[in-house]
């Protein structure tokens, strides 16, 4: 397979703002004409990280390189990346066109080159016969266009995307995420995009990396991280989880049970983990079944709390003795056993994630506590 | 929307009241323009219609010089006003340092302090330093009073800025010199206008402070207070018509600006 070109690295960059220390030593390639997302709740770094590669932050640690080329005290108009901002940060006092022209006449193109440029750029995002309106007399689905024509008009390396469709509606979002995903993949231009938003991410990423904390947590494609999440953060925030907490009971080499307050699971298949280490087990609903006798291997019993429908499919709650919920999802079409029976739930165990606890808590406590 | 509507009809007693309230606002200013163009110097009787008034106005050499003064002294003041005002704005906006609040809040002081004790103070100061009064010290002392309105203005409008406008144009290849010329200026010059103009009346119509601080160079205001000392004449009438005049109009640009920018900025 063909190599692939390195666009950005970041190299164990830290953050501090003040004794804070908002992003820990992040290590980071992102290649040529891919659909990078920087995914995780607010707070969790993934701003300032983008901010630190468009020079509007310095990096208190560490290197970020621009295809091969460091970075480090270049500011923002030295730098070949564009940003789209969340809040389009459009200039007020200029028209569509002067918007779009700002960069190209920075850098002091020739006046039939501009023009021509962002002709196309309007184009490119379906905005023809707009150059005479002010960012005021737009909405704001038209007003991020502008951004994204803006900032694309000057050919970046990288394209920033800092949460672009966070002030747009739901409708609104849903078809700028697949006119943004056209647009990266037409152009080929690398896209380095930052949200909290997990479906969002799910639907237009190459590869996502998961942050928490100023970490990342995870790194791989949208499959990857829903399918095998590596900690019990990464399966709680893609999609939903249920998260069973449980300890080691090794049978062989090759197997293990785990016991939970209220059941236990019998004959897994797992070797990396030791006796009484305490993990999790997490299950995707969907892969959750129900049975009203008992099944091998699992003793998991609970009784039907209540029915929640969802359109497409009836979302079941089941509660364990500990008044733990489990969620399942069920058809609408198949005949449900009444609220209040009492059922034995299992799954495939290949669909299921067992997962260490997260050591790095420790860790983290232990570090934030020597800084303060 | 519906506002308009949903207002309830004026009760007699506010009506009343309202009309008393505008009378005595407006009363005495027309009394002036009406009798700006009596013809014979009486207060008391209207005699006929007459500009004889204004010629007389613009015959009194010493009165012109004076406004010319006043003129030059509204300008340069307004000038460097707004020159240190904006540069000031920015800066407390855009940076963080030591006694900002301290510094912020001291802005704000000669707005609320009485004229003359400033006047005063000024007349000490200028008088410890051994300087010559005349126009450059009625520049200092009226630089001293506009700044803060000139600043409290220019605040109004960027206070309202989304930081990420200046950073769009950083990242857009603007250098921090070209992003304030092509971005923080223009955006908040409606802020920058309608500051000058409120220093250009506030400086024009001075009488307090620059009575301290004149020394030779007779402004307007005092010239004209030294007038109506005496026995008022038509010239003064007509004087403060024309001035009514010139602030009415220096007023209505200021709005007219105003809208026409938040209009275009749909701010």
């Amino acid at each position: 397979m063909e190599e692939k070109k390195v666009m950005i690295q970041l190299k164990n960059v830290v953050k501090f703002f003040g004794r804070h220390k908002v992003v820990k030593s992040i290590n980071l390639d992102i290649y040529e004409g891919e659909f990078l997302t920087l995914l995780g709740p607010s707070g969790c770094g993934k701003t300032t990280t983008l901010r630190m590669i468009a020079g509007f932050e310095e990096a208190t640690e560490g290197e970020i390189y621009l295809d091969d080329v460091n970075m480090e005290g270049k500011p923002p108009y030295a730098r070949d990346v564009n940003t789209v901002f969340q809040n389009y940060a459009l200039f007020p006092h200029m028209n569509v066109y002067d918007n779009i022209a700002f960069g190209l006449v920075e850098k002091k193109l020739p006046r039939a080159e501009i023009r021509e440029k962002v002709l196309n750029a309007l184009e490119m995002v379906q905005l023809e016969g707009f150059e005479k309106r002010k960012p005021s007399q737009m909405s704001g689905g038209q007003k991020q266009r502008v951004a994204i024509a803006r900032a694309l008009v000057n050919n970046p390396k990288v394209l920033l995307l800092d949460e672009p469709l966070g002030a747009l509606d739901l409708k609104l979002r849903k078809q700028m995420q697949s006119e943004l995903k056209h647009l990266q993949q037409k152009l080929g231009i690398t896209f380095l995009y930052v949200t909290h938003d997990q479906e969002e991410a799910l639907t237009m990423s190459d590869r996502i990396a998961i942050m928490n904390q100023g970490r990342i947590e995870q790194l791989g494609t949208a499959q990857d991280i829903y399918e095998h999440p590596v900690s019990k953060f990464v399966a709680d925030f893609i999609g939903e989880s249920n998260i069973l907490e449980g300890y080691v009971t090794k049978t062989d080499d090759a197997t293990i049970s785990v016991r939970f307050e209220f059941g236990q699971l019998d004959g897994i298949a797992a070797s990396e983990f030791v006796d009484e280490e305490m993990i999790y087990v997490s299950v995707r609903p969907e892969h959750v079944k129900y049975s009203q006798k008992p099944v091998k291997d699992f003793h998991l019993q609970g009784i039907i709390k209540e029915y929640i429908y969802a359109g497409s499919s009836i979302r079941m709650i089941a509660e364990l003795p500990n008044s733990q919920e489990i969620i399942l999802l069920c058809h609408p079409q198949d005949t449900l056993p009444a609220t209040g029976t009492d059922i034995y739930l299992y799954w495939n165990p290949d669909k299921a994630v067992l997962l260490h606890t997260n050591e790095d808590k420790l860790y983290d406590l232990i570090e934030d506590a020597v800084l303060k | 929307m519906n506002r308009k509507k949903n207002q309830k009809p004026l009760g007699m007693l506010s009506i009343s009241l309202a009309c008393l309230t505008y009378l005595f606002l407006y009363l005495p200013i027309i009394m002036i323009i009406i009798y700006s163009f009596n013809a014979k110097e009486s207060n008391l009787v209207f005699e006929g219609f007459s500009i004889q008034g204004y010629l007389t106005l613009f015959q009194n050499a010493v009165l012109l010089d004076s406004f010319w003064n006043t003129v030059k002294l509204a300008v340069v003041s307004t000038v460097i006003s707004v020159v240190l005002g904006t540069l000031a704005t920015i800066g407390m906006h855009r940076y963080r340092f030591k006694f900002k609040g301290l510094i912020n809040g001291l802005l704000y002081i000669p707005i609320v302090i009485p004229e003359l004790v400033i006047g005063i103070a000024f007349l000490v100061t200028f008088a410890l330093a051994q300087m010559q009064m005349g126009f450059v010290t009625l520049v200092i002392a009226h630089v001293t009073f506009c700044l803060p309105f000139v600043i409290v203005n220019i605040r109004a409008r960027i206070a309202g800025f989304d930081p990420a406008i200046e950073e769009a144009a950083m990242d857009l290849g603007a250098t921090k010199r070209r992003t304030l010329t092509r971005v923080t200026i223009p955006m908040l010059t409606p802020g920058i206008i309608s500051g000058a103009l409120i220093s250009i009346t506030l400086s024009l119509d001075d009488l307090v402070i620059s009575s301290f601080v004149y020394g030779r160079t007779m402004t307007f205001p005092i010239k004209v207070y030294g007038m109506v000392r005496g026995k008022i004449t038509t010239d003064v009438y007509a004087l403060s018509t024309l001035m009514i005049v010139g602030t009415i109009a220096i007023y209505a640009m200021a709005q007219f600006i105003q809208k026409h920018f938040e209009k275009a900025h749909g701010q």
